[in-house]
Parts: structure tokens; sequence; C-alpha cells
């Protein structure tokens, strides 16, 4: 790969720079693209869903399109939307934090990102033959019974994406534990990473809970088995339970990264170091525990009887603990210090109220005997959009604020930042507070219409104006990334004046090797330790000298496409065996790339001494 | 780091297979990876000691596993596991012609594991018509044990092409955390069938 080659060059050379790059920030750039597109298309579906439940026995979408729209909403905001997001800050951040020039396993990074954006589209092919309507959670056996090939590419598409996470995850892990730069001990990693890792663990042990669920799901709609067929013996427990096995440490993965940039962001603009950094790392570990041995609450209402409910009930309660205890360390981060409020932080801000709003409605639906009047109804959704929404999306828009000069170089508009906050922010709680209260006045969940006069019209009417408002953010937000692109203030490499940690040591956006020398960790916060006793730069750990950077490959892509087309193959082969090909070729066509990744040596390419020194600082 | 790849015999390291830094990154990455797949089997394990006694009218366990192919096929794993540590110990010694012989028996007990798979499906379903659409037991049978199975072809298909590739340029630094990798992945298959053994088998004959 050429040193330049995405500079000031054709089109067609930058596309195949992004088509071939390994690079962990073009990667990482790339899964907030693709993420951010989904994000905007999940979000279309919930105005949707909104519009048509503005009004009494609406008649908007056809109840038939309400199931498909529900079902891709949840799916697309939780595995295209939020967790790629998230992947993308941990890809583009991590390295930089720990002192590392790129990941672990570079051409396992882009086969990650191109997996998930091939499985996203391909689910999200399903709207133009009909797109799964069996509920985000894909119950058997009302999927198995599902007409269409909907729920098909609900397994094929998801099974695509979660190979791609899985990558991800195993990827981190092993880039934290080997690659962080000298005197960078476990205790001195800044929390952002410490949560990337911890999230990482948890996406190791969870997904394949899924990806096992989605082949038994696959082999009983496609091949026959009987897995959740009671007929046969089957049962559709087993598919609830591996499900949430993953579902439930799936929330984790999506809060957990955010509460670490809550911890960068913090800091940073109170210009105090981490109150409680030790306590904030076990806390971590608490949570991720916990979080795989509380799945079964999602299930109580199944009848699995009073003692494993009770336990399942004392284990969820159990996780407000180490929650609380981050909420006060980030309160107590904040005391007494010398506060800058700006978007990043207005986001980081408003996150705490919210969160623990949600939190509060957490431990109300872990009373496993007071869940069976909650179960299934509105109450549900405004607890897990208040932890999701409040927690993950508002620490996104933290993080993409903060990080955003960093990424790109350019500082994104205040104004436009604050505008889009504050619709947000009002129309996020319009939203979400009311469901609360329809849940509780017995307005079920997954509903196509409600009926009028029975104390649901006004709440409605205020959920969905609240969903405009959050439109309007939305839209807001969108001005504000073009006009950056455009016209965005320049920024300097310590863009906060105030940055603590290693990423905010190089320029912004960063050289493509990250470190011209790889820096020593002298202690947490090795910038801001620098920076109190008056160096300018981070002391090197090593002379300069040449560096080994991994070679660009397309190989991830062709053994995505392949992938894809068998996925396409395997929907469709019920319906005629021809569609076989489909999934042979696609298989060859992925197994034969494989084969040349391994007969093909690749040893990288190293970058000279005299062209480091040639390009200065 | 070096550029050169080759191993000094002279000066050899103490393992060629964790020489270098992208010898580490794949020895751990397998070590997180294997992580992940125990998660795979056990949920495999779950969902088949849910549906074991749902035969549905068809074959039972009882009436369908018999030990003694089952015992060789545990013979042939195991034996191939440690015909496969032998090839690693002469990979440390540098002396590449072992270790393909020992890496070549590793495969052929393999292949002949395979083999003995293969004709255990045939059998059940020829003589005993239990398939995998007959029931829950039948579809979670294939699927666990077929699981462990689809492992091992791809641990073959792993090794003959690593065998093949590097059959006339011998060992360096860069192919060693490759045969290693194989080696450690294929220890897990092993580990995963003493599971299959005793909870499909040996408990199929009790219960």
């Amino acid at each position: 790969m050429g040193m330049t080659s995405a500079q000031k060059s054709g089109f067609g050379a930058t596309l195949w720079d992004w088509l071939t790059t390994v690079d962990h920030k073009k990667i990482g750039i790339l899964y907030l693209a693709g993420g951010g597109f989904f994000f905007l298309l999940g979000g279309l579906e919930a105005v949707i869903i909104r519009i048509q439940l503005i009004s009494p026995e609406n008649n908007f979408i056809s109840a038939g399109l309400y199931n498909e729209m529900i079902t891709m909403h949840g799916t697309t905001m939780i595995f295209l939307a939020a967790m790629p997001i998230l992947l993308g800050l941990m890809n583009f951040i991590m390295p930089l934090q720990i002192g590392a020039r790129d990941v672990a396993f570079p051409f396992l990074n882009s086969l990650g990102f191109w997996l998930f954006l091939f499985g996203g589209l391909l689910l999200n092919l399903s709207w133009f033959t009909g797109a799964p309507d069996a509920g985000w959670t894909n119950y058997a056996p009302l999927s198995i019974q599902s007409p269409g090939h909907g729920i098909d590419f609900y397994i094929m598409g998801l099974q695509l994406s979660g190979a791609g996470t899985l990558m991800g995850g195993i990827n981190f892990i092993v880039t934290i534990v080997l690659m962080r730069a000298p005197g960078m001990t476990y205790m001195r990693m800044p929390l952002f990473t410490w949560t990337t890792f911890v999230a990482s663990i948890l996406i190791l042990f969870a997904f394949p809970a899924l990806t096992v669920g989605l082949f038994l799901m696959m082999f009983d709609r496609m091949f026959g088995s009987a897995f959740f067929d009671a007929a046969l013996g089957g049962n559709a427990i087993i598919w609830q339970h591996l499900f949430w096995i993953f579902g439930h440490p799936e929330v984790y993965i999506l809060i957990l990264p955010v509460f670490g940039v809550f911890s960068e962001v913090f800091p940073t603009f109170a210009k105090k170091r981490l109150f409680g950094y030790t306590a904030m790392v076990f806390a971590t570990f608490l949570i991720a525990f916990l979080g795989f041995m509380v799945w079964a609450h999602h299930m109580f209402t199944v009848g699995l009887g009073p003692v494993a409910n009770s336990i399942f009930a004392v284990a969820t309660m159990a996780i407000a603990v180490p929650t609380g205890i981050k909420i006060f360390n980030w309160l107590f981060t904040l005391w007494g210090g010398s506060i800058k409020i700006n978007t990043a932080m207005l986001w980081s801000l408003a996150f705490i109220p919210s969160f623990t709003i949600g939190g509060m409605t957490g431990v109300m639906l872990a009373s496993a005997v007071a869940d069976y009047q909650y179960h299934d109804t509105y109450f549900v959704i405004g607890h897990f959009h208040y932890v999701i929404v409040g927690g993950t999306v508002f620490g996104i828009l933290a993080g993409l604020h903060y990080w955003w000069p960093k990424m790109f170089g350019r500082y994104l508009h205040e104004g436009l930042g604050q505008l889009s906050f504050w619709t947000f922010f009002v129309g996020f709680h319009l939203t979400f507070f009311i469901q609360h209260f329809l849940g509780l006045m017995g307005m079920p969940r997954r509903y196509w219409v409600f009926l009028e006069n029975q104390g649901l019209d006004t709440g409605n009417l205020i959920s969905t104006i609240g969903a405009f408002f959050m439109s309007f953010g939305v839209i807001v937000f969108l001005i504000n990334i073009i006009y950056t692109t455009i016209k965005g203030k320049k920024a300097s490499g310590d863009a906060w004046g105030s940055g603590r940690t290693l990423e905010w040591a190089i320029s912004s956006p960063p050289v493509h090797y990250n470190f011209k020398q790889l820096p020593l960790v002298r202690g947490l916060d090795p910038l801001w330790i620098e920076k109190t006793e008056g160096n300018k730069k981070v002391t090197p750990a090593e002379p300069l000298d040449e560096i080994h950077m991994p070679n660009g490959s397309i190989l991830p892509f062709i053994m995505t496409i392949g992938f894809t087309i068998a996925s396409y193959g395997f929907i469709y082969q019920t319906e005629s065996k021809y569609w076989l090909i489909a999934v042979y070729a696609g298989m060859a066509i992925a197994l034969i790339s494989m084969l040349i990744r391994s007969l093909k040596d690749d040893h990288g390419h190293h970058i000279s001494k005299e062209e480091l020194e040639r390009v200065g600082d | 780091m070096s550029h050169d790849h080759s191993i000094d015999p002279k000066n050899m390291p103490k393992d060629p297979s964790k020489a270098t830094t992208e010898g580490k990154h794949k020895f751990m990455g397998l070590w997180i990876f294997l992580g992940g797949e125990t998660v795979l089997f056990a949920c495999l394990f779950g969902t088949y000691l849910a549906l074991k006694d749902s035969a549905a009218g068809g074959p039972t366990t009882q009436e369908l596993y018999g030990l003694g192919l089952v015992f060789l096929m545990t013979v042939l794993l195991l034996t191939s596991s440690l015909t496969s540590v032998y090839a690693i110990y002469h990979m440390k010694n540098n002396d590449f012609k072992k270790m393909q012989l020992w890496m070549g028996i590793t495969a052929l007990l393999g292949l002949a594991f395979l083999a003995c798979e293969i004709y255990e499906f045939a059998h059940y379903i020829h003589d005993y018509g239990f398939t995998f659409r007959s029931s829950a037991f039948g579809s979670a049978f294939y699927t666990l044990v077929g699981f462990h199975g689809g492992h091992v072809v791809f641990g073959l298909s792993w090794i003959i092409t690593l065998m093949v590739r590097n059959a006339k340029r011998g060992l360096d630094l860069y192919n060693a955390p490759k045969f290693n990798t194989f080696a450690l992945y294929w220890h897990f298959i092993d580990v995963v069938w003493v599971f299959i053994f005793t909870v499909v088998y040996l408990m199929g004959m009790v219960s």
C-alpha cells in the first residue's frame, strides 16, 4: 500500500484504499459511517412507529408492516447502529490510548467490518420482499411459523454481522493484552480502554450463544430440523434461553464502552483526575460478571418457577450496586473541578439523571412478582429506551463530540451541537417518560393500534411529539457534520488543551503509524503527567527507528462477498434447489480467499528511518 | 524486528512459534478464540441435554449407541492429539522433517476418525431411520456431533494446506506460529470430543 495513495488521488484509488485498508483508524471511521447510516434507518423506522401510534386506531401503516417496522427498528438499532458505532470509537481510539501503532490482527479487523456491513445490508434487503416480523427477540414458535423469507434474512444477516463482531472482540482483547506501550500497566490504562477490554470479553462469551441460536433456527426453518417443533419433541424455550444468554450481556456490551467515554470526558472538562479509578475498574468487571447471570429476568413470566425467578431477581438487583458506584464516582470527579461546559460535556451531564432513571425502573422490573404486571407493556419500552438512549446514545454523542477533533482534525460546531443536544434531550424525555405511565395503565408493547378513551390518547400524542423533537436534533447533528467537514475550526493535537491520555499527545488526525516513537508511560494519565512537569511531548520509549506496518488487502472484502452470496443462497434454497449453486459458489469464493490468505506470505512493509525524519512531527 | 524470518540453527530461539510479534499475537488470539468456541459448544451441549429424551417415538439413546465404535474413535482422536504434541516437540528442535512426519500421522488419524463418524451417521440413518429431521433428539444429536465433525474437517484442511505449502521451504519464524496454532486448535477438538464421549455416549448408555 502506497504511503500517500489516499492523498489527492482519483476516486478509484481512494475507493480502493478504503476497500483494502487495514488501518484501525480508517476501519474505525468506516464503522462510524456504516453504523451512522443504519442509525438513520432505524430512526426513520422509529418515527414511522410513532406516527402510527399518534392517535387511536390509526391507519398510517398496516398491521403487518407495523410488525416488520418494530422488528427492524430494534434489530437495526442494537446490532447495526449502536454496537458498530461503539466498535468504531473503540477501533479508532483504543490503540491510540495504549500507545500502539495498530491492532493485533489488522486483516481480521477489516474482515470484521465488512462482515458487519454486508450482514446489515443483507438484513435490510428483506424490505424488498418482506422484512422479519417476529420482534427483535424473534421468539419461537412465532418465528418458525412466520411465512415468507423475512425471518431467514434476520437469521443470515445477524449471523454474518455477529461473526464480524466476534472477530472485533478477539482482536481488541489481544491488542490490549499484548500491545500496550512500555510502562502502560493494566492499572494505568485509561477507563475507555478498560471498558473496551471488558466489553470485548463480553462479546467473546456472549456472541457464540447467539451463533448457536441462529444456527438452530436456521436448521429448523431451512433444513427441517425440530429444535423448536413441539410435535417432534422440540422446545421453543431453548431459543429464549440462548437468545437471552447472549442478549443480556449484549446490553452491557452496549453500555460499558460509553461508561468509558464518560470516564474520559468528565476528567478532561473538570480538569481533575477520575475519582475512584480502581473502584471504576472493579465495578466494570463486576457488572460484566453479573451481566452473565441475569438472563432469565427477561423470562420471569415463562414459568421457570419461584426459585429460579428469585435467584435471577436478586442477581439483577445486585447490578445496581457497581453501577451506583460508577454514578457516584462521576459526581465526585465533577465535585470541585474546574468545569468547562460544551456539547460533549452536556451529553455526559444529561446522561447521569437519564440513565439513573433507567436504572431505577430496572430495579423495579427486577422484582419478579411486580414484573408480571410490567411484562410486555410500554413500561418495559420506557425502561430500556432510558438506558439505551439515555445511556448508549448519549454516550456515543458525547464520544463523537469529544473525539471528533482527534479523528477528523476539526471541531464540531458548538452552537449547532448545543441546539441538537437540547432538542434531542427534551424530545427524548417527552417520548419515553410518558411511556412508563402508558405501560402502567396497561398499554401492551408491539400492538399496532390502541382504542380511544382508555386514557392512552394524550400520552401517545406527547410521545410522538417527542419523537419529532429527537428527529430534529438528529438532523441538526447531521448538518453539523457537513458544516464541520467543510468549514470546521481546525484542531491541534491536544485539541481540548486539557487532554490527559495518549491520544492527545499526537497530531489531529494522527499519522497512519500513530506514534513515530512509542511513548513511555510513567503513570495514569501519561500526557497530564508530562504536562505538569513542563514537557511539551511524551517521553519516547525507543530511539527513532524504522516502523513495521501491515499491508492492505482486498481479501476481507472478497471473502465477505462470498459469505453474503452463500447466505442469500441459503435463504432461497428452500424454494428451488438451484439456489444451492449460490451457496456453493459463495462458499467457494470465501474459502478460496482464505486459502490465498494462507498460501501467500504477507510480511507487511517498513517505513524507513529516513522517511520518518523527513516527515518531522 | 528483523526482516529475515529464517531460523539460524546456531542461535535458535527457545520457541520459534513465539519468537516474533505476529507469533505471540496468533498464539494468544487462538486461545481467546477457543474461549468463544467453548461457549459455542456449551450451548450445543445444553441444547442436546434438553432434547436427548425427545425421541418422538423414534429410537432412543440406548437403542442407538454402541460403545465399540465410539471407543475406537476416541482412541484415534486422542492419539492424534499426542502425535501433534510430538510434531510441536520436533518443531522446537527445528527438525522440520520429523515435524512433517508427525503432523502427517496426526492428519491420518483425524481422517480415520472422520471415516468412523461418517460410518456411524450412515449406520443410524439406514438401519434405524434416525435422521436430522426425525425428532428433536435427532436434530440435537446431529448438530452437536456434526459441529464437532465440522471442526475436524476444518482442522484437517488447515493442516494439510500448511504441510503442502511449506513442504519445500521448511520451517521458519513466519510459518512456525501457524503450525503451533493448528496444534492448539487440534487439542481443543480433542477436549470437546472427550465431553461428547462422556455426555452423549456414556450418559446415553446408562440413562
